[in-house]
């Protein structure tokens, strides 16, 4: 009951032997998540939280059949630990990491044309189907199993998003990050599209954020291929133009990338747009009892 | 990172990118022996400040003679330029530009920046140089011409034939435009830029196409790779509460507003503002310490707030994920005697430890409005600011 990780999904963490790395990777562990290895380079054959350390990627996925990757490799080697993890073979790979140049994003987003892996972010939360599988920095004990997708370019809004749906009893099927970057992984449209065909998810809650036009594009998709509900905000309503609001991506330049702007995409693709992010819960709630 | 206009010129003559021969001044002394070193009958006078808009304001003028120059260079010099770009602080003017005149026979726009929908580097071009191009893009869209850049493959050819046939450039122009395009592609990459724009690109009545404008924004995240291009950075240029938050690692925007605000993660800290606003106050500042907030730094981002003088009320809204509610808790009470807060202050606390939190600071003694979730943090707020 879930999309993209289950509680089958066998992690192999790339920098796991760094601050960063071994906090959230244990975190992880505790969630119950599978991690199966880790990867530092040089450090092949030690040990560390109680998985095998390994020199490469490869060697990682060959030995234990990793068939996901969490990132937390610092920003300058990032682009390479991406396209290692994608040469490997790793099907799904969720990259953490805060800062990555863009160019580096670009080359990064080119190669991966050819291959037919997933990557979320970087920048972002991560991945999370709670009760099974936790890949990523939230705190895990915020979620609760349930049926309700949610896909969102903010973390700590996502969190809001999710504590509302516990709250309310509704729960969630699967959670992504897909990060804050302009230029990222998969975007709302592939997770929209996944949720759509995921049997055990019964309504979707999409959270955006000013800069780019992923949330026009998304609203175009909903229209035309999206059944379920779908509950929507859009935080920077407030924005000044041409300031950038903490996240790369999220600035107003050149007239485009405005909240209003996509709230309006929304609104005419029959979401049901919420203005206050505390009532994302509860119009999810709504719109699932009016069906 | 930003570049000035001279700088960024400085790197297009570094790579063969033909441009009017100037020299940067900072006292109207020095201006007018640039313009004598120069040469000529006719020099333009330009002030030097992070913001487009400077021809409207002032920042760029038309000097026939030296006591000319000289006169504008005093003018500018020192004050602060106002431009539709800068806020109404105004930029500081520490130098202006001094440049040969130049013959225009036609204006026209060139940048390069990321499009986000393709994840690849676009070019785009437009007949209609030196005008606000985005009111181009929307009144005459016919006259924009874009391509994008497969990285592997780099520019070719035909997109740059693309450019300049929209452009409607003659045979020789073309030649130059070409070689110009692919030159300044290449300093794109070089230096990590996120946006060049030439604006206005000419072409003089020789025939010949020159950068009379050029501005370069460098990626941040990639400075750690470009120690020559950070040595360019002008402090003068940046609103002294964002560059002393991004010393802490907190990222800050000062707004017009009265209601401060503190918040961890960039989502949630808009989000915060359009709360605000959707109860009927106005945000004084984007603010967020980040996921890894420490009390330190929840005390860092007091004094920043309170360096504000329209602040009239605070609110805090952290939601603990890897952040600890009580640590917070224990930064706000700190801060809250260190800094000598004045304003009201509500407090929203959710997730990991927030009902210790709570408890710490309602056992401060500290006058500290607690709030139980989002709406009634806002609504609280809002009240005790009006």
């Amino acid at each position: 009951m879930s999309i993209l990780v289950n509680k089958n999904s066998k992690i192999v963490c790339q920098g796991i032997t760094g601050n960063q790395g071994s906090f959230h990777t244990e975190q992880c562990m505790e969630y119950g998540t599978q991690v199966v290895a880790g990867v530092t380079p040089g450090r092949g054959g030690q040990e560390h939280l109680g998985v095998p350390v390994y020199n490469t990627v490869r060697d990682a996925a060959d030995a234990t059949g990793a068939d996901v990757s969490m990132i937390y490799v610092p920003p300058p080697f990032a682009a390479d630990a991406i396209l290692e993890a994608a040469d490997a073979g790793i099907e799904l790979i969720v990259c953490i990491t805060e800062g990555i140049p863009v160019n580096d994003m670009v080359k990064v987003k080119s190669a991966l044309r050819d291959n037919h892996c997933r990557l979320i972010g970087p920048n972002c939360p991560g991945i999370i189907t709670p009760g099974e599988c936790k890949i990523g920095i939230m705190p895990g004990f915020i979620h609760q199993q349930g049926r309700i997708g949610v896909v969102s370019r903010s973390g700590t809004l996502t969190y809001e998003a999710v504590y509302q749906t516990t709250t309310n009893g509704l729960g969630q099927s699967t959670c992504i990050g897909i990060g804050g970057d302009p230029v990222r992984g998969i975007g709302f449209i592939e997770c929209l599209e996944l949720f759509e065909a995921d049997p055990d998810t019964d309504g979707i809650i999409m959270v955006g954020e000013i800069g780019g036009t992923d949330e026009e594009a998304a609203a175009q998709f909903i229209k035309s291929n999206v059944t379920k509900p779908v509950v929507a905000y859009i935080a920077g309503v407030t924005a000044p133009p041409g300031k950038r609001m903490g996240h790369a991506g999220a600035i107003i330049a050149g007239g485009k990338g405005t909240a209003e702007d996509k709230f309006r995409a929304l609104d005419a693709a029959g979401v049901a747009t919420v203005r206050s992010p505390a009532e994302l819960g509860s119009s999810m709630q709504e719109v699932l009892d009016a069906r | 990172m930003n570049l000035h206009e001279y700088q960024s010129k400085r790197l297009f003559a570094d790579y063969g990118i033909a441009v009017p021969r100037g020299i940067p001044a900072d006292t109207a002394a020095a201006a007018v022996e640039a313009a004598e070193e120069l040469g000529g009958k006719l020099w333009v006078v330009k002030a030097q400040v992070h913001a487009g808009g400077r021809g409207k304001a002032g920042g760029v003028k038309l000097a026939r003679t030296l006591d000319e120059v000289r006169e504008y260079a005093d003018g500018m010099l020192g004050i602060r330029l106002v431009t539709h770009q800068s806020g109404p602080e105004g930029l500081p003017v520490n130098i202006v530009y001094v440049e040969e005149g130049s013959d225009i026979d036609r204006e026209l726009y060139l940048s390069m920046l990321v499009d986000r929908e393709f994840g690849r580097i676009s070019i785009i071009a437009s007949a209609a140089g030196g005008m606000d191009i985005e009111k181009v893009a929307v009144e005459t869209p016919e006259k924009i011409f874009s391509i994008a850049v497969a990285p592997d493959a780099g520019l070719q050819d035909y997109q740059v034939r693309q450019l300049a046939f929209g452009l409607g450039l003659e045979k020789q122009q073309m030649r130059q435009f070409g070689d110009l395009v692919k030159k300044l592609y290449q300093l794109y990459l070089d230096v990590d830029a996120s946006l060049i724009e030439i604006n206005p690109l000419i072409t003089n009545k020789a025939g010949d196409v020159i950068a009379l404008d050029g501005k370069i924004n460098i990626d941040g995240s990639a400075l750690f790779r470009q120690p020559k291009i950070a040595e360019l950075r002008d402090p003068s240029q940046e609103d002294a509460a964002e560059r002393e938050a991004a010393e802490h690692d907190l990222s800050y925007v000062s707004l017009e507003g009265n209601i401060a605000c503190m918040v961890n993660g960039a989502g949630l800290a808009m989000a915060t503002m359009d709360l605000i606003k959707l109860h009927g106050g106005e945000p004084a500042n984007f603010l967020d310490v980040g996921g890894g907030a420490t009390a330190e730094r929840v005390a860092e981002a007091f004094k920043l707030i309170l360096s504000n003088k329209n602040v009239a009320a605070i609110l805090v809204n952290i939601f603990g994920g890897i952040v600890r509610c009580d640590l917070i808790a224990q930064g706000i009470i700190s801060a809250v005697k260190e800094v000598g807060v004045r304003v009201p202050v509500v407090v929203r606390l959710e997730g990991t430890n927030a009902i210790k939190g709570r408890e710490l600071l309602t056992n401060s003694g500290l006058d500290i409005i607690a709030a139980d979730d989002l709406t009634s943090a806002a609504k609280k707020v809002v009240a005790s600011a009006a």
